[in-house]
């Protein structure tokens, strides 16, 4: 193993195992909030459990352990094709030792080679910016949130969800609703505002690289993510539908450029089981420091 | 917490409500796409797997076999039970089945069984697969494994205090409906 996959194995060990600080530290205050005796609580509190026993054990906190998407920020000049060779081989380890479930199969066979890595797994976005680091993000995606994302082209009729911001919030707000249920909530919505049907759904997954607890810089998505949160933990969906006071842990919105015939809305859903890290990497490949 | 022990009684399921947590002690059989489909096209349940008041569990489990050779499950959540509204009702009343559990719940035709023959669904915390996999205390068997591969096959789990909440009862009652009536409601009003 070079120095550079043995970083990442221990990323994808990490991401697998351990929630990050940010989400935890939501899953405890829902927790506190869902009144005492509740289902709901019940639920909560196996919810927490599961993620200090998957710790301890070293093991995947759910059995789905995802989509692979790497993130990486790069300097200029970095070799793409090695990374993406180390991140391959990385793959492939980490599911030896089951930090990485048996998870992608061939969609045409239907076989499953038990390797993790195909077309599109992992996928790797790489982005160059003017800085000597390499930055890796980690993001693992379960199949059942992922089948609850949602695209919305607006104006939607049954909605009533014109083409303005009060639009936006309709159709992301009947996202919540059908959702319920499914997707193992209490969930994270990662939204983009425009965009074309491809780079939607791909500004949508990159907001579940910010930590929870940041603010939007925008001052109007600031508030449309706060009114969204609050409104969606009225209605009474609460963990798993179970009923109850947390239907969603948090809402990250971005906007992207449209054209002028396409006004998109694209929601992608993230699990209680949100698992994302990150490390700052040296020249060698070894981690300097934990991300989040 | 209410306590469900295997093989079920009848009075009892009939007595559970949506809404209640349960905790089951006792024999589980796992099953999910494949077990179905085969079960629904007349398909023979293998010697040893006797579901008549028995809980069926939609999990595709990761198992493994330790040094002395004996299973040992690692990862055991449940999965999206809807794929099986197809086939439940007619497992429920052919088998005799006493309880589900799966997650996100099923639809009207289970629901009907359910009332009908005296089952009830049970829902799991989805994505607590680590929790889950401490309930079971030991694989007693594993059947069709050859056929349909380890997610798939079915398994003979002897459980203790695996929680669950009942959100279809066999009184024609779903959580799942009641929620999402009130939290559309609820929604109109904030829109
Ligand atoms: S939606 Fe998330 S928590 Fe639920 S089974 Fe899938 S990966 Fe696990």
């Amino acid at each position: 193993m070079t120095g550079l996959e043995h970083s990442l194995v221990e990323l994808i060990r990490r991401t697998s195992a351990e929630i990050p600080d940010d989400v935890q530290a939501a899953i405890l205050a829902s927790l506190e909030r869902e009144k005492k005796g509740t289902i709901a609580e019940s639920a909560m509190k196996i919810i927490e459990q599961n993620i200090q026993l998957a710790k301890q054990k070293s093991q995947p906190i759910c059995q789905d352990t995802g989509s692979i998407i790497f993130y990486v920020d790069c300097p200029v000049g970095f070799d793409q094709i090695t990374f993406e060779e180390a991140a391959k081989n990385a793959v492939r380890i980490s599911t030896k030792k089951g930090f990485l479930r048996q998870n992608s199969v061939d969609s045409l066979s239907g076989v499953n080679d038990g390797t993790n890595v195909g077309p599109g797994s992992p996928t790797i976005h790489f982005h160059q910016h003017r800085q000597p680091e390499t930055e890796v993000r980690l993001v693992l995606k379960g199949g059942g949130c992922e089948n609850v994302g949602a695209q919305y082209s607006l104006p939607a009729e049954k909605l009533k969800a014109n083409r303005d911001l009060d639009g936006c919030r309709k159709a992301i707000l009947d996202a919540v609703l059908q959702a319920q249920g499914k997707g193992c909530g209490p969930g994270i919505l990662g939204v983009c505002i425009g965009g074309d049907r491809a780079t939607g759904y791909e500004f949508s997954k990159q907001q579940f690289l910010r930590r929870l607890d940041d603010r939007n810089p925008n001052a109007e998505l600031d508030r449309l993510e706060q009114d969204i949160l609050n409104t969606a933990n009225e209605l009474g969906i609460g963990p798993m539908g179970f009923g109850g006071k947390t239907t969603l842990l948090g809402v990250k919105i971005g906007a992207a450029n449209r054209l002028p015939a396409s006004f998109f809305v694209s929601i992608s859903y993230m699990c209680w089981a949100y698992r994302r890290q990150g490390v700052r990497l040296s020249a060698a490949g070894d981690i300097e420091e934990w991300l989040y | 917490m209410i306590h469900l022990k295997t093989p079920c009684d009848e009075a009892q399921i009939r007595s559970l409500k949506v809404g209640d947590a349960v905790e089951i002690t006792g024999v589980l059989f796992t099953g999910r796409d494949a077990v179905h489909k085969y079960l629904h096209e007349g398909g023979e349940l293998p010697p040893g797997v006797n579901l008549r008041n028995g809980i069926l569990y939609h999990c595709g489990p990761v198992v493994i076999k330790d040094e002395q050779g004996r299973w040992k499950v690692t990862a055991a959540g449940p999965t999206t039970s809807i794929r099986e509204e197809p086939y439940q009702g007619q497992l429920i009343k052919e088998f005799g089945l006493r309880g589900v559990i799966g997650k996100g719940g099923m639809g009207d035709r289970t629901l009907a069984a359910c009332r009908e023959f005296g089952c009830v669904y049970l829902h799991a915390i989805g994505g607590a697969a680590q929790v889950l996999a401490e309930c079971i205390k030991s694989v007693r068997n594993v059947y069709l494994l050859e056929k349909f591969g380890a997610p798939e096959a079915i398994w003979e789990f002897e459980v203790e205090r695996f929680p669950s909440v009942v959100t279809m009862d066999a009184n024609g009652n779903s959580l799942h409906k009641e929620v999402f009536e009130a939290s559309q409601k609820a929604l109109a009003q904030r829109l």
